[in-house]
């Protein structure tokens, strides 16, 4: 007893222990009822019941918290503190009681989903991962995959543990003879009982039946898990209620009755199928007598006969009677779908079983094939095997032989696609069209007959031996070619006429032929008198059409045309034309909408520009429609109130002709500098010297400009005659520098040249421009003005910016015929070719569009590589300036004329300016002196500089 | 110096009425005041105009002074300076980083003041308004922002050209942004009002525009097609000025009567620009492939120009002489901006704005008093 003590300590106490009972004290009151209130740990009154439970939480003292029952919140939404969304969960609504124990929503741990051996769905992962893509951290959930649970129950991991694999049956691997054995030997098993180790399809067994080796296991069949349709109703076991269905849809006679076997209608009750059978319509059934309706009677009490029975077990089971009655009937391969379905057992959720069956897609058979088809395609024309080299003569024969007998049992009269055009415009009875009928007929009879000449040696070529290479053929070819070579390049016009000549001879066509010359009547009339000249093969009819009433530049001007007119337009090509058909409905399509300043010469100012004759030229103003509140804005009043337009106004505009691109094959070979030159240098003064000049003449500075233009031309005359059909090389050029000079030359004129063409037209003939500028020496102004121009094509290749720089260095050795250049050229050459890489190189990074950055950080490396390369012509920049300065006085002098009128006896500062500007000038150019070498350029700069000097 | 802002103030207004009147006469008399070499044009023009100085014996012409002295390089921290402005009374800059930012500096103390930052690419220009309340920006992302100088923030931001812009400028009442752009157009922006669509859109350019100035009621624009656009709002005139050379800046002289434009063609002109006649031409820099300003000086006395081969060339306006050719670096100099006002000179090269003023000293102390 003394370890009653320490042993109270292990006792468990339940319960709250009553007070001790004091003797003395008067006995307590009891607590009566309604005061009796279970209070939680809080002191509020206890509830058994959530909320959510059937529990009753409002009021006062059981609330949530205040008075009213609910705890009213404000709500607060500031632009700095928005306030949260807030979804509201039941949970929201819950009281604490539901989240307990025996609440209706108890949180105790449990495994989460991701936790439980479940399977994954397939669906929520990959919204999950793509939920972490755009989480914080992408990919978040690989943090998560680090500790992925187990995904499969244990049970089966045990049983691949084992060596299960899914899809296979559970137990022993059987040997595939002792299977057949087992199945032979007629173990049947009738009941309940678990199916044995399972088999294969009878068809399987077939197959295995020649293949069945010692050592090879095979996995026993899987067992589907069979679904027992629960009894449901009152009615006894194997009772057979009356399925409408089948009642009125006829089954009638009564079937044998099998009791064992699966396929039996009382089975298949039992599983809740459909009836099987053949049942006549009608209402019948055990509970039912005979329907009015029904006519025979015969079988009106359900007489059940022995026969219907089986006496005997066995025998005649399908299969292999590895299954009992339980069998799944998906194994007995039944024949109805639905059955099939109901034996599933479980549909799935949402989806019920249809009562018709699908409705079957009617496939169309495949036409018939006419007995005689082969199912080969012969491609034409066919090989001639014999032919081949590396072919067995045995292949080829019999080869011949399949293709002969195709060729037989061809129809001879194809169908619709095998007759030709013609035949087929025979049937349907059009009338035939008018062009050609083929391609050959629109070449000329010559032409023709080379290509069937072509075509008849490549035949005989092809016939006979493959050796001797037909020199006939290829001359031919190459005279062919070469014809239309000389068509293409043809620059003589006599033998455009000549061609102009034979396109037209004979050709009867009249109405049809395209009118060029629309706008003027008479010129077309003329044109067409020349045409019909020409079909009747006059050979001069280019002569007797022109009016004579024309000057000489005009006819020449036009002989042209038509010459060029009738060769594009000849009859092949209205024949051609007959062949299609013109648009309807044709509007008046030789004006387009331009705005205001894209008219206008651009070519007149580029040499403007080029003779720094700014002003005037180069100066376009137009109407100009701001914005009314563009005006508003800038506080100026609308200088067209009225009018609504904004921007520039649209004018119409002629759109360029057809004659407008078409090229003159006229020599391109003169070497014609691009820029015009002009009589002595030009400053920026020199503008309104011209303008005195301007007061003599009627519109001088128009004049000037075509005159300069005219010195080029005349230059440009005297080096070839543009009618002769040869180029001639009259220039006396070295051979390599004129070669690379008329391919710059060519390159730089390029665009330039059909505008320069284009002028030509509306130009007087030279010798007007001659008469007017004899006074001013043509040799002198030209020799002097080469210097000059020099000068100027040095600002026009900074100017467009192209690989033609090369020309700069080329153009004095060619062009002056002084020793000392040429032989100063081959000195330097070096520092030369220096300075056209450099330029060569500058002008391949400019190919970025318009003026581009400079470089933000690249100047380590790429600065210094930049200032190598601009040394040279750095160099030559600075010795331009000074050749520049020797012109200084001559500027003056201009500047003088200029400004005198305003203002006199200024110049005594001026030249002090000038002195000092200088002396500046001249310490500059001593700081570079020492590193300054003459070059070419500079020492024929020089000497033209002193030229030029000279003439003025 | 002290008197120059009362002196600025008076010339504006005599030339404002000017202008309204007869056009002609102001420009004889900018020809005749350049005619001096040494004297001050616009000082001339005064005493032409206003008789009271004439009482007054003239003080002897002091050569005008040139930007000679480097006073301080700004290390901008911002890639590559695009551009440097002077705000309108020039005491701050702006210089226009590759990096996306605007930044706003102390010409005086060479000190950052702002960053302003919401570029989508590279910023090319920038200007600021007259009260210095708001600047406007352009980019190679497209869009032209107003900015609010105090606070920093955008506001406003302007979408619609087609390409980078490369140029942007206040009217003078800052009422309306004019941006240029590598389409072709030149837009005017609304900055009064809320409409993110321009007031109108200049597309008579057939090239890009490189660059555009904006004084009065006439606004200059220049392109890569060779010409120079010159709109004149008042009249309802647009005058095309042919130059054939790639144009990469544009100037109107201080007087507003001659325009000055450089071209890739490593040519500087100056245009009169009512007639269109070029009065005058300066070369000797290089300028060939990159998009490089020029600029008049405050007093139009001189002709500035960045060049490629890291120098800024200065001429003079009537002699059309290299009167200095201030080394900059080695590098290419990106752009360039004179005082409005006084003889001091902002150019960029590659990160760095350096200040150029007159005297080293002096100038550096009045700054900083």
């Amino acid at each position: 007893m003394a370890s009653d003590s320490d042993s109270e300590e292990d006792f468990v106490t339940y319960g709250t222990p009553l007070e001790p009972l004091e003797e003395d004290e008067p006995p307590k009151k009891p607590i009566p009822l309604h005061e009796q209130m279970v209070k939680d740990e809080k002191g509020r009154y206890q509830r058994f019941h959530g909320a959510f439970t059937g529990g009753f939480s409002a009021g006062y003292f059981n609330t949530v918290g205040s008075k009213e029952g609910w705890a009213p919140s404000t709500f607060v939404s500031s632009r700095q503190q928005k306030a949260e969304k807030h979804q509201a969960r039941p949970e929201d609504f819950m009281d604490e009681e539901d989240f307990s124990e025996h609440g209706i929503a108890p949180s105790e741990i449990t495994t989460s989903k991701e936790f439980t051996s479940s399977r994954r769905d397939a669906v929520k992962e990959k919204a999950r991962a793509v939920n972490a893509q755009a989480a914080l951290i992408p990919g978040d959930t690989f943090l998560e995959e680090l500790i992925a649970p187990a995904r499969l129950s244990i049970g089966v991991e045990l049983l691949r543990k084992m060596g299960w694999k899914e899809g296979q049956g559970v137990g022993p691997r059987v040997k595939r003879k002792a299977r057949r054995q087992q199945g032979d030997g007629g173990q049947r098993i009738y009941g309940c009982a678990l199916p044995p180790g399972g088999s294969e399809d009878s068809e399987d067994d077939d197959v295995d039946e020649e293949f069945a080796p010692e050592d090879v296991t095979f996995a026993p069949k899987d067992v589907v898990p069979i679904d027992f349709n629960p009894k449901v109703g009152v009615q006894g076991l194997g009772y057979r209620g009356l399925d409408p269905g089948l009642a009125l849809l006829g089954g009638g006679a009564a079937e044998h009755i099998d009791l064992f076997r699966p396929q039996s209608e009382s089975r298949s009750q039992l599983f809740g199928g459909a009836q099987r059978g053949s049942r006549r319509g009608g209402v019948a059934g055990q509970a039912f007598g005979v329907g009015a309706l029904e006519d025979d009677d015969e079988d009106v009490y359900h007489r059940d006969s022995m026969s219907r029975y089986d006496k005997v077990l066995g025998g005649e089971e399908p299969g292999d009677g590895l299954f009992g009655w339980t069998a799944p009937q998906q194994y007995k391969k039944s024949k109805d779908k639905s059955r099939d379905a109901s034996y599933l057992g479980k549909i799935l959720e949402g989806f019920t079983l249809a009562q018709k069956p699908a409705e079957e897609k009617t496939i169309f058979p495949p036409p018939d094939l006419p007995r005689d088809y082969r199912p080969i395609h012969r491609f034409r024309p066919g090989v001639d095997i014999s032919n081949l080299p590396g072919v067995s003569p045995a292949l080829a024969e019999a080869l011949r032989t399949s293709r002969g007998h195709m060729v037989k049992e061809e129809p001879e009269q194809g169908g619709r696609h095998k007759m030709d055009s013609g035949q087929r415009r025979a049937l349907l009875g059009e009338d035939s069209l008018q062009g050609p009928s083929s391609v050959m007929e629109l070449l000329r009879p010559e032409d023709r007959e080379r290509l069937q000449n072509l075509r008849n040696t490549s035949n005989l070529l092809s016939n006979k031996t493959p050796t001797p290479i037909s020199q006939e053929a290829l001359r031919s070819a190459v005279t062919l070619a070469s014809s239309l070579a000389a068509k293409a390049s043809g620059s003589a016009d006599l033998q455009q006429q000549q061609e102009a000549l034979a396109a037209w001879k004979g050709v009867q066509t009249t109405s049809q032929t395209f009118k060029p010359f629309e706008k003027n009547a008479s010129k077309q009339a003329r044109y067409e008198m020349y045409l019909n000249r020409l079909k009747q093969g006059d050979k001069d009819a280019l002569e007797q059409s022109l009016d004579s009433g024309l000057t000489e530049w005009e006819r020449s001007r036009e002989r042209e045309e038509f010459v060029r007119a009738s060769i594009l337009y000849r009859p092949s090509s209205s024949s051609l034309s007959s062949r299609f058909t013109r648009g309807k409905h044709e509007e008046d399509e030789d004006s387009v909408e331009v705005t205001r300043d894209q008219e206008g010469d651009v070519d007149d100012k580029q040499a403007a520009v080029s003779m720094k004759m700014f002003g005037k030229l180069t100066r376009e103003s137009f109407e100009w429609h701001p914005d009314k509140l563009l005006c508003k804005r800038f506080n100026v009043p609308d200088p067209y109130p009225g009018s609504g337009m904004v921007g520039m106004p649209k004018v119409k505009r002629d759109k360029f002709s057809v004659f407008n691109f078409l090229t003159v094959t006229e020599t391109k070979d003169t070497a014609a500098p691009p820029k015009p030159p002009e009589p002595g240098k030009r400053s920026r003064w020199d503008v309104s010297q011209q303008k005195g000049e301007k007061k003599k003449e009627d519109d001088p500075l128009s004049e000037l400009l075509t005159a300069a233009r005219n010195q080029t031309e005349i230059k440009t005359a005297n080096s070839s005659v543009p009618a002769l059909p040869a180029p001639t090389n009259t220039k006396s050029q070295t051979p390599e520098t004129g070669a690379e000079e008329s391919a710059d030359q060519e390159k730089k004129e390029g665009g330039a040249e059909e505008e320069e063409e284009e002028e030509e037209e509306s130009r007087p003939p030279m010798d007007l421009f001659k008469a007017i500028f004899a006074g001013s020496s043509d040799e002198k102004s030209s020799s002097s003005s080469e210097g000059e121009c020099e000068d100027e094509e040095k600002k026009e290749e900074e100017v467009q910016v192209q690989p033609g720089s090369i020309n700069l260095f080329n153009i004095p050795s060619s062009a002056t015929s002084s020793s000392v250049s040429t032989s100063a050229t081959t000195s330097n050459t070096t520092s030369i070719q220096q300075t056209v890489a450099s330029t060569l190189n500058s002008t391949q990074e400019q190919e970025e569009f318009g003026p581009k950055l400079p470089p933000p950080a690249a100047f380590a490396t790429g600065g210094t590589n930049r200032t190598n390369e601009e040394a040279p012509s750095k160099k030559s920049k600075d010795k331009k300036h000074k050749s520049k300065k020797q012109h200084k006085h001559k500027k003056e002098k201009k500047k003088k004329k200029l400004k005198k009128h305003k203002h006199k006896g200024k110049q005594q500062k001026k030249s002090k300016k000038e002195t000092s500007d200088s002396s500046s000038e001249d310490s500059q150019e001593d700081g570079e002196g020492e590193e300054r070498q003459v070059s070419t350029e500079e020492l024929l700069k020089r000497l033209k500089s002193i030229k030029s000097q000279e003439t003025w | 110096m002290t008197l120059f802002p009362n002196v600025h103030c008076a010339h504006r207004q005599v030339n404002t009425t000017e202008t309204r009147g007869d056009r002609h006469i102001n420009k004889t008399v900018l020809l005749t005041a350049t005619w001096y070499q040494n004297v001050n044009p616009l000082e001339t023009r005064l005493t032409l105009n206003t008789d009271f100085v004439m009482a007054f014996p003239q003080p002897k012409p002091e050569a005008p002074q040139l930007p000679k002295h480097l006073l301080r390089t700004i290390d901008c921290q911002q890639g590559a300076v695009r551009a440097v402005r002077f705000n309108a009374d020039g005491n701050y800059l702006l210089s226009c980083g590759s990096d996306k930012s605007l930044k706003l500096w102390s010409v005086s103390r060479g000190t950052l003041l702002k960053t302003y930052s919401g570029h989508g690419y590279e910023v090319l220009d920038a200007d600021s308004s007259y009260d210095n309340s708001q600047i406007c920006s352009c980019s190679s992302d497209k869009t032209v922002i107003l900015w609010d100088v105090a606070t920093g923030q955008v506001t406003r931001k302007l979408r619609g050209h087609a390409g980078k812009v490369n140029c942007v400028q206040f009217n003078e009442e800052a009422t309306v942004m004019l941006s240029g752009s590598i389409d072709g157009t030149v837009r005017c922006w609304d900055t009064r009002s809320r409409r993110f669509e321009p007031i109108q859109i200049l597309d008579e350019a057939r090239d890009s525009v490189s660059s555009l100035k904006v004084v009065q009621h006439e606004l200059l624009t220049g392109s890569v097609d060779g010409r120079v656009r010159r709109y004149d709002l008042r009249m309802g005139q647009l005058h095309v000025d042919f130059i054939s050379s790639p144009i990469t800046c544009v100037c109107f002289s201080q007087d507003g009567q001659c325009t000055l434009t450089s071209s890739l063609d490593s040519t500087v002109r100056l245009l009169d620009k009512s007639t269109g006649e070029m009065l005058g031409e300066y070369k000797g820099h290089k300028m060939k492939g990159y998009k490089l300003d020029c600029c008049l000086s405050s007093k139009d006395t001189h002709v500035l120009s960045c060049s490629e081969d890291g120098h800024v060339y200065c001429w003079d306006l009537v002699e059309g002489s290299l009167s200095l050719k201030l080394p900059v670096g080695k590098a290419v100099v990106q752009s360039l901006s004179f005082h409005p006002t006084e003889t001091c000179l902002l150019t960029a090269m590659e990160g760095r704005v350096q200040v150029w003023g007159a005297e080293l000293e002096d100038t550096e102390d009045a700054m900083t008093t």
